[in-house]
C-alpha cells in the first residue's frame, strides 16, 4: 500500500543557458558602477591587503580607488606620458609603474611624489612587477630588454636581451624570489632565474603574448595572446597543456579567481569568459560594452573589476548575502530535545527501529489528498505561483482533469476569482506547452460561464481579451503553416527524383496547428 | 523423458480474488479459492504452504467446518463438497452432490447439513438448499438429501447472510431483502419502497451480513448506501438506518466478530471501519491499490481480509495497518504491452496495477515487483480515462527499459509520454533516466531496442501513426558538474507520410525494417539510408519481424487480409507466401523457430515453423476457443529432451500466450501447477507451535543453542545431517579421540560403512568426507610423534585393503589398550 504520490509538474528544458552553479555564483552580482576613465584603462590592479583598494592605470594617472567609493581616493599624476602596469607589492604599501618615456616609478602609497626612478629602459616599459622577496622589481620594456632592479638603492642588478620584439607582460612567481616570466611580441613566454643570467625556459605561444599568469602553487603557467589562451605544465619543462579558443578576437588580460578553482580571460570581443582549471571548459562569460584591456578580482571574488578601450571602468560588486531576519522567530524545542538518546548504543538484542522521514506535501497536494479540488486549484492561481511558477498551475489543471474534477472546481467562482482564472488564461493560452491544457480549460469555463455573462462588465472584458488572443493565435498559425508550406515546396524542388522524403529533425518543429472555438 | 502429447495447460496466474477469503479458526493461515484448486497462505510470511487439488472445476466455496476448526469444506462447479485437513493438505471425504455448486456456507448449529446454491431451472434463478452430509466412513459419499431454504435469490455468495448463530438467513437480490427464520420456517420480504422513485434509482442491493450477536442486517447498496436493518421480526415494525460515504457501489460488507464494528468497501479502493453504527464514527484505510471485492474477517478477530479487483489479497491488522499483501497475477485490465521476458530476472513482465509493470515469476507463480512507470495517484473512478501504459520494451540485455504511456481524452488531445529507465545495479531496479513528452504526435505503434551484441550505442526505435519512425540514441550528457547520459533523437524518417505501423531489427542490428501500412521499407542502421521496399498490397502488415541465425537473410510479415509473406533480403524477392490469419507471431530467440497463432472462426491454431522450410514444424489446432492475443518464448533453464521432431521446438524455450479473457496458457506434457513446490511441511510444524511467553523466553535460548551448535560444526567441518543417521559414525564422533585407534586402522571400516549407507551420497562425495574425517583423527590424536608418516599412510591404505601390517608398534600398542576397554561400537559396525 502506497502513501499517497504527489501531483507530477512538468518540467521543461530551461531554455537558453543552462543553469548551474557557476551561473549561479557569477550572476550573483549587483548591477555595474561605471566609472570614466581618462583613457583607455590599461591595468587594473587590487591591494592584497585590506581594505583591498586598488589602482587604475589610464593615460597618464594612476588613480586609487576604495572599494565602494565611486571617486579616486588617491591618484598619481606626476607622469609626463602614459603610465602602464600600476601594481601593488604583496604588503599593499608600494606601487610601481612604467610609463611611456621608459622610466619605472615606485610610489609610497600614503606619499605623492616617487620613492625611486629607475632608469635604464630606452622604450616604453609595459610591465612592472615585484618579485616574491618585495625588495627587487622586475620590468619589461620596447626596447626588448627585461630589466631586474634593487629598490633600496635603486640599481639596475640584471638586465636579459633574449626577447626579440617588445616586451610587454610579466609576472613575478609567488615563491621563489629569484623566478620571474615575460611574455613577449616575438611570440614566446620566458622563464627568467635572477641566479643564472639567463631564460631557464622558453615556451613557444605562437602569437605575439598579451598577458601571462602563473597559479600560485608556480605549476602551471597561462599565456593569452591572439585568440588563444595557453596553459603549460612548468613543472614537466613547459610541455602545453591546454590551448583554448573561446574568444574570437585577442585575448587582453587573464586573472584567477580567490580560489584558483576558476580562470577568467578578457578579450577585445568584449567577453570575459570564465574557465574551469580542472576541465578547462567555459562555465560562464560576462558581455561588456566595450573591448575589454583588463581585469581584475578582489579578495574572495568580492568585486570584478574591467576596464575598457573607451575608458570607461566597470565594477561590479557582489550581492551581499541576504540574511533576512524572518519576523520573529519560532520557539524551537531545546537542544536538549534533538539530543535525547543520541548517545544510546545498541545493545545486542534490541531491534533498531528508524523513525520514519516525513515527506512533506506542498499545500497543493495537501488539498488534492484531501480532494478539496477547489481550494487547490485557488492556491494555485494565487499571482506568486501563477506568474513564478505557472508549470505548476498547469499541471495542477491537468490532473483536475485527470481526475474529471476540472468543470467542478472552476464553477462558482465570483467575478474575482473568474478573472483571476481568466488572467492566467490570457497569460499562458498561447504558449505552445501550455495550449492544450490551456484550451480544455477555456472551453469548460466558456461553457460554465456563458449563461452569466454580460452581467459583470469586467469578466466581459475579459473574455473580449482571450478572443482576440485566439483570433491572433489562429492567424499566426495560418501564416506558419504557409511558411511550412513554402519551405516543403522548396525541399520538395530540391530533392528532385528521390522518391522518399527524408526529413532531419529539425530544431523543435512548429508548434502544432491549434483550433479553438470560443 | 516419456514421449507424451503436449497438451495446453493453463500456468499459474489464477484468481485469487474469486471468492471471499476465510481464515483459520487461529488465524495462521488463509484459504483462497484459485481455478480448480484452493490455496493455503500463511498469513505471517505471505507464503503458499499448501495447494489442495482434487475438484475437477470451478472451486466456488469455501468454509471452515464448524465442528472441526483443522478442516475445511470446498464445493466447486463439479457437484461435489470436499472435507480437507489443510494442515497435512490431505482431502479427507468427498460428498457427491451431482448438481453444480455455486456457494457453500456452514453453520455451526447445524451439525449434519451445510448450505449450498445450486441453480435448477432458469440460468439466473438460484435457490439456497440444505444438504445433509451423512456419515459414513468411506471416502466417497453420496450426499443427495437436499432441501430447499430460500428460492429466487442471486448467485453470489455476498448476497447471503446466515445471521444470530444460524437463527436467520437473509439474501438480497434486486430491490428486495428476503430473511428466512429457522425456527418459524418463514421468510419476510422487506422491499425498498422508493425504488421505482427516481431519486433512488440505483437502489438495488448488492451485499448483505449480519450481526454476529444481534438481529441487524447490513445491506450494501449500489448508489453507496449502508442500510442497517433491525426489528425485522416484525414486517410492519421493522425499522432501518443508513450510513453513507461511499460515493460508488458497495462491494461488501462485514461485521467484526464481536459485531462492534462494520467493515464496507468498493470501487474507491478505501476500506472503511464504522464503529458501533455511528455514521460519524468511521475510520478509512485508504489507497488500497484495487476495487475491494471482498472483505473477510477472521474468527480470532486480529485480522481482516480484503480481496482486491487487481487479484491480490491484502491482510490488514485489526488497528487497520495492512500487514501482508498475497499478490498473484493482476488480469483485471487488458494486456496492452503484451507479454515480454526481463532478460535479467527471466521474469514475465506486463501490464500490472494501473500505471505500473508487474514482474511475474512464471516458475513459482509469485509477482515479484511492480515497477511504479506513471508515479502517478490513482482515482479510481467510473467513467474515468486513465493514463495507459501503452508499449514497453526491454533493450541491452536488460539494462534499458522504454515504457509508452498515453491518455486520449478526444481524438484531438493526445497525451503522450515516452520513459527510458535504466537498470541500476546498486538499487537493484529500474531508476527514470530520460522522460520525452510527446515523443511523436499520434500514437505509438511498435518500440524496439536494437539488441545487438556488438552495438556500442543503445539505439531505440519508435514507430508512431503520425507517419514518422523515429530513431533515439543514447548521448553523453555529463558536463563538469555531473556524469550523465541521455536519449535523444538522432534521425526521423518517413515514406510517403504513411502510417508507421511496425518496426524491427535485424538479430546483428544492421538493418531496421519498418512497415508503412502496406509497405515493408528496409533501412541501413549506419547510416539510415533506405536499402530497399517490399511491397505485397494484400493488406495493412501486422506483425513483421526477423529470422534468426541461419534464417537471418529472411524477413517475414504478417498482413491484416490473412497472408503470411517471406522475403529473402539478399534476392530482395519474395520466397513464399502462405494463406494465414496470424494473430500472433513470436520469434523463439534460441532458435530459428517462429511461432504463429492464426485465428478462425472455430478457435485458435498454431504453427511453429521455420522460414527457411515450407513445411511447418508442428502445427497445433484449436489451441484456444477465444482469440490469442499475445505469445512469447520464454528460454527455459533447464534443457528439456524431447527426441520427436515435432516437440523439438518446445527443448530450449516454452511458449506462454495469453487469450483475450486473460488466462496465461502454455503447452507442456504436465500442468506446471503440479511443477511448483509447495513450501516444505516443517514450515509447517514449526508454525504451529504456539507462541506463548514461554516460547520467548525458551525460543530463544534454543536458537542461541542452535547457533552455537552450527557454529562448533563448521569449525569441525562435519557433513553432521548426512553421517549422524549411521550407527558408527556417530559412535566415531561421540567416542573421545584419546581412545580411538589410529585413523589408519578405522579407515576402512569407515568407508565401508560409507559404502553401506544410504544412496543419497554420491560416490565422489565419499572419498572426501573420509579425508576430512582422517584428517581430523589425526589432529586430536596429536600427542603421537610421527604425524606426517601417518598422513601419508592414510593415503596409501585409502586403496589397500589390509592394513594391519602397516601398523607400528606403538600404536599396535595403543590398539590393543583400546580393545580391552570397549569392543561395543565396532559391533555396531
Amino acid at each position: 500500500m502506497a502513501g499517497y504520490k504527489p501531483v507530477a509538474i512538468q518540467t521543461y528544458p530551461i531554455l537558453g543557458e543552462k543553469i548551474t552553479q557557476d551561473t549561479l555564483y557569477w550572476n550573483n552580482y549587483k548591477t555595474p558602477v561605471q566609472i570614466k576613465e581618462f583613457g583607455a584603462v590599461s591595468k587594473v590592479d587590487f591591494s592584497p591587503q585590506p581594505p583591498y583598494n586598488y589602482a587604475v592605470t589610464a593615460s597618464s594617472r594612476i588613480h586609487i580607488y576604495g572599494r565602494y567609493s565611486q571617486e579616486p581616493i588617491k591618484t598619481f599624476s606626476r607622469f609626463k606620458d602614459t603610465a602602464y602596469c600600476a601594481t601593488f607589492r604583496q604588503d599593499g604599501r608600494l606601487l610601481v609603474a612604467g610609463s611611456e618615456d621608459g622610466g619605472v616609478q615606485l610610489f609610497d602609497i600614503s606619499g605623492r611624489a616617487p620613492l625611486r626612478q629607475f632608469e635604464g629602459h630606452t622604450k616604453a616599459v609595459h610591465t612592472v612587477d615585484f618579485t616574491a622577496d618585495k625588495y627587487h622589481v622586475v620590468s619589461g620594456a620596447d626596447d626588448y630588454t627585461v630589466k631586474l632592479w634593487d629598490i633600496p638603492n635603486s640599481k639596475e642588478i640584471l638586465t636579459f636581451k633574449e626577447h626579440s620584439d617588445y616586451v610587454r607582460c610579466g609576472c613575478a612567481s609567488k615563491l621563489n624570489p629569484d623566478l620571474f616570466i615575460t611574455g613577449s611580441y616575438d611570440h614566446t613566454v620566458k622563464m627568467f632565474d635572477a641566479r643564472t643570467n639567463e631564460s631557464v625556459l622558453s615556451v613557444e605561444h605562437g602569437q605575439p603574448v598579451e598577458s601571462v599568469l602563473l597559479f600560485p602553487s608556480g605549476g602551471l603557467l597561462v599565456s593569452a595572446g591572439g585568440r588563444y589562451v595557453k596553459v603549460w605544465d612548468m613543472l614537466k619543462g613547459g610541455q602545453l597543456l591546454v590551448s583554448l579558443k573561446n574568444h574570437h578576437k585577442t585575448v587582453t588580460c587573464l586573472c584567477l579567481s580567490s580560489s584558483g578553482q576558476r580562470l577568467l580571460s578578457g578579450s577585445l570581443d568584449r567577453k570575459v569568459k570564465v574557465y574551469s582549471t580542472a576541465s578547462y571548459k567555459v562555465v560562464h562569460s560576462f558581455d561588456y560594452a566595450a573591448s575589454i584591456l583588463s581585469l581584475a578580482l578582489a579578495h574572495e571574488d568580492e568585486t570584478i573589476v574591467v576596464g575598457m578601450t573607451n575608458g570607461i571602468l566597470s565594477v561590479k560588486h557582489r550581492k551581499s548575502e541576504a540574511k533576512k531576519e524572518s519576523l520573529p522567530r519560532r520557539r524551537r524545542p531545546a537542544y536538549r530535545t534533538f539530543i535525547k538518546g543520541k548517545n544510546y548504543m545498541k545493545q545486542r538484542d534490541d531491534i533498531l527501529i528508524n523513525r520514519p522521514t516525513k515527506k512533506h506535501l506542498e499545500l497543493y497536494d495537501r488539498d488534492l489528498k484531501h480532494f478539496r479540488i477547489s481550494k487547490a486549484l485557488d492556491r494555485v492561481l494565487e499571482p506568486t505561483c501563477a506568474i513564478k511558477t505557472p508549470e505548476i498551475t498547469v499541471s495542477i489543471i491537468k490532473e483536475l482533469n485527470r481526475r474529471g474534477v476540472l468543470a467542478n472546481a472552476l464553477a462558482g467562482r465570483d467575478e474575482k476569482e473568474i478573472s483571476r482564472v481568466l488572467n492566467f488564461l490570457i497569460r499562458n493560452l498561447s504558449q505552445p506547452r501550455f495550449a492544450p491544457v490551456l484550451i480544455n480549460a477555456a472551453e469548460i469555463i466558456i461553457d460554465i460561464y456563458l449563461p452569466v455573462i454580460g452581467q459583470s462588465p469586467v469578466v466581459d472584458k475579459k473574455f473580449l481579451l482571450l478572443q482576440g488572443l485566439v483570433e491572433k493565435e489562429i492567424d499566426y498559425q495560418r501564416e506558419l503553416l504557409e511558411t511550412l508550406g513554402m519551405m516543403d515546396m522548396l525541399f520538395a524542388t530540391m530533392r528532385g527524383k528521390e522518391g522518399t522524403s527524408v526529413l532531419e529533425h529539425t530544431s523543435d518543429g512548429f508548434p502544432e496547428n491549434k483550433k479553438i472555438e470560443s | 523423458m516419456v514421449e507424451e502429447n503436449i497438451r495446453v495447460v493453463r500456468c499459474g496466474g489464477s484468481e485469487l480474488n474469486f471468492r471471499r477469503a476465510v481464515f483459520s479458526a487461529d488465524s495462521k493461515y488463509i484459504f483462497c479459492v484459485s481455478g480448480d484448486f484452493v490455496k493455503v497462505y500463511s498469513t505471517a510470511t505471505e507464503e503458499c504452504v499448501h495447494i489442495l487439488h482434487g475438484h475437477r472445476n470451478l472451486v466456488t466455496g469455501i468454509q471452515l467446518n464448524p465442528n472441526n476448526h483443522l478442516q475445511l469444506y470446498s464445493c466447486s462447479l463439479d457437484g461435489t463438497i470436499k472435507l480437507w485437513d489443510y494442515i497435512d493438505g490431505i482431502l479427507i471425504k468427498t460428498f457427491i452432490v451431482g448438481c453444480k455448486l455455486h456457494s457453500l456456507f456452514t453453520v455451526a448449529q447445524a451439525e449434519d447439513s451445510v448450505f449450498v446454491t445450486v441453480n435448477k431451472e432458469k440460468p439466473d434463478i438460484f435457490q439456497l438448499v440444505s444438504v445433509k452430509l451423512p456419515k459414513s466412513s468411506s471416502q466417497e459419499v453420496e450426499a443427495k438429501e437436499l432441501s430447499i431454504v430460500l428460492d429466487y435469490i442471486n448467485q453470489s455468495p455476498k448476497c447471503i447472510a446466515f445471521g444470530n448463530e444460524g437463527v436467520y438467513v437473509a439474501a438480497v437480490r434486486d430491490f428486495y431483502l428476503s430473511v428466512y427464520f429457522f425456527k418459524k420456517k418463514t421468510t419476510s420480504r422487506f422491499t425498498l419502497s422508493s425504488s421505482r422513485n427516481k431519486k433512488h434509482a440505483k437502489n438495488n442491493f448488492t451485499c448483505v451480513a449480519c450481526h454476529p450477536k444481534e438481529d441487524c442486517i447490513a445491506s450494501g447498496h449500489m448508489d453507496g448506501k449502508i442500510r442497517l436493518w433491525r426489528n425485522f421480526y416484525d414486517e410492519k415494525k421493522y425499522t432501518y438506518t443508513c450510513l453513507h460515504w461511499h460515493h460508488d457501489m458497495v462491494m461488501d460488507l462485514a461485521f467484526s466478530v464481536t459485531g462492534s464494528s462494520l467493515l464496507s468497501g468498493g470501487r474507491e479502493s478505501v476500506l472503511v471501519e464504522w464503529r458501533d453504527a455511528m455514521e460519524k464514527n468511521k475510520e478509512f484505510l485508504p489507497r488500497l491499490g484495487a476495487t475491494i471485492e471482498h472483505i473477510s474477517v477472521s474468527p480470532a478477530g486480529d485480522l481482516f481480509c480484503t480481496s482486491h479487483s487487481d487479484n491480490k489479497i491484502m491482510i490488514i491488522h485489526r488497528n487497520l495497518e495492512a500487514s501482508a499483501v498475497i499478490q498473484g497475477l493482476v488480469k483485471d485490465r487488458s494486456i496492452f504491452t503484451g507479454l515480454m521476458i526481463d532478460p535479467r530476472t527471466k521474469a514475465l513482465v506486463l501490464n500490472g496495477k494501473p500505471g505500473h509493470l508487474q514482474f511475474y515469476s512464471l516458475q513459482s507463480d509469485k509477482q515479484l515487483y511492480n515497477l511504479d512507470i506513471m508515479q502517478q495517484e490513482y482515482i479510481n473512478d467510473y467513467g474515468l480515462i486513465q493514463i495507459e501504459l501503452t508499449k514497453a520494451a526491454f533493450g541491452c540485455f536488460g539494462n534499458w527499459l522504454a515504457t509508452v504511456e498515453q491518455r486520449q481524452e478526444k481524438e484531438t488531445e493526445l497525451e503522450l509520454q515516452m520513459k527510458l529507465w535504466m537498470y541500476s545495479k546498486k538499487t537493484q531496479g529500474f531508476i527514470l533516466n530520460t522522460k520525452i513528452h510527446m515523443p511523436h504526435e499520434d500514437c505509438i505503434t511498435a518500440l524496439c531496442f536494437c539488441n545487438a551484441e556488438k552495438s556500442e550505442q543503445p539505439t531505440l526505435v519508435t514507430a508512431s501513426k503520425d507517419g514518422y519512425f523515429k530513431v533515439w540514441i543514447l548521448t553523453d550528457d555529463s558536463d563538469i558538474y555531473k556524469k550523465a547520459v541521455g536519449w535523444t533523437c538522432d534521425f526521423v524518417g518517413s515514406y510517403h507520410k504513411y502510417q508507421a505501423t511496425n518496426c524491427c531489427f535485424s538479430e546483428d542490428g544492421s538493418l531496421l525494417a519498418v512497415s508503412f501500412e502496406e509497405i515493408v521499407t528496409i533501412w541501413d542502421s549506419e547510416t539510415w539510408e533506405l536499402k530497399c521496399t517490399f511491397c505485397q498490397r494484400a493488406g495493412k502488415i501486422r506483425h513483421l519481424c526477423f529470422g534468426r541465425l541461419t534464417c537471418s537473410k529472411y524477413l517475414l510479415g504478417a498482413t491484416e487480409n490473412g497472408i503470411l509473406s517471406c522475403w529473402n533480403l539478399l534476392s530482395c524477392a519474395l520466397e513464399w507466401s502462405a494463406k494465414l490469419n496470424v494473430r500472433v507471431m513470436e520469434p523463439d530467440p534460441n532458435s530459428e523457430n517462429i511461432a504463429a497463432i492464426s485465428q478462425s472462426s472455430v478457435g485458435s491454431d498454431l504453427f511453429v515453423f521455420k522460414p527457411s522450410e515450407p513445411r511447418p514444424l508442428y502445427i497445433q489446432k484449436g489451441i484456444s476457443r477465444e482469440e490469442v492475443q499475445w505469445g512469447v518464448f520464454v528460454p527455459r533453464d533447464v534443457p528439456e529432451s524431447f527426441t520427436s521432431a515435432a516437440y523439438q521446438w518446445l527443448n530450449r524455450s516454452q511458449f506462454y500466450f495469453l487469450t483475450k479473457s486473460q488466462s496465461l496458457l502454455t503447452f507442456s506434457t504436465k500442468s506446471p501447477e503440479e511443477k511448483l513446490t509447495p513450501t516444505s511441511k516443517q514450515l509447517l510444524a514449526e508454525e504451529s507451535l504456539p507462541t506463548t511467553p514461554f516460547y520467548f523466553i525458551l525460543g530463544k535460548h534454543r536458537q542461541q543453542q542452535d547457533e552455537k551448535l552450527n557454529e562448533t560444526l563448521e569449525n569441525e567441518l562435519v557433513q553432521l545431517p548426512l553421517t549422524e543417521n549411521i550407527p558408527a559414525i556417530s559412535e566415531l564422533l561421540h567416542t573421545p579421540a584419546h581412545v580411538l585407534p589410529s585413523a589408519v586402522f578405522l579407515c576402512s571400516m569407515f568407508v565401508n560403512s560409507l559404502l553401506l549407507s544410504k544412496e543419497t551420497k554420491s560416490a565422489e562425495e565419499m572419498p572426501k568426507d573420509v579425508d576430512m574425517e582422517e584428517e581430523k583423527e589425526s589432529e586430536n590424536s596429536d600427542e603421537e610423534n610421527d604425524f606426517t608418516g601417518r598422513i601419508q599412510d592414510t593415503n596409501n591404505t585409502d586403496l589397500g585393503e589390509d592394513v594391519i601390517h602397516q601398523l607400528s608398534k606403538s600404536e599396535e600398542k595403543e590398539l590393543r589398550k583400546f580393545r580391552k576397554i570397549d569392543y561395543s561400537w565396532i559391533a555396531a559396525l
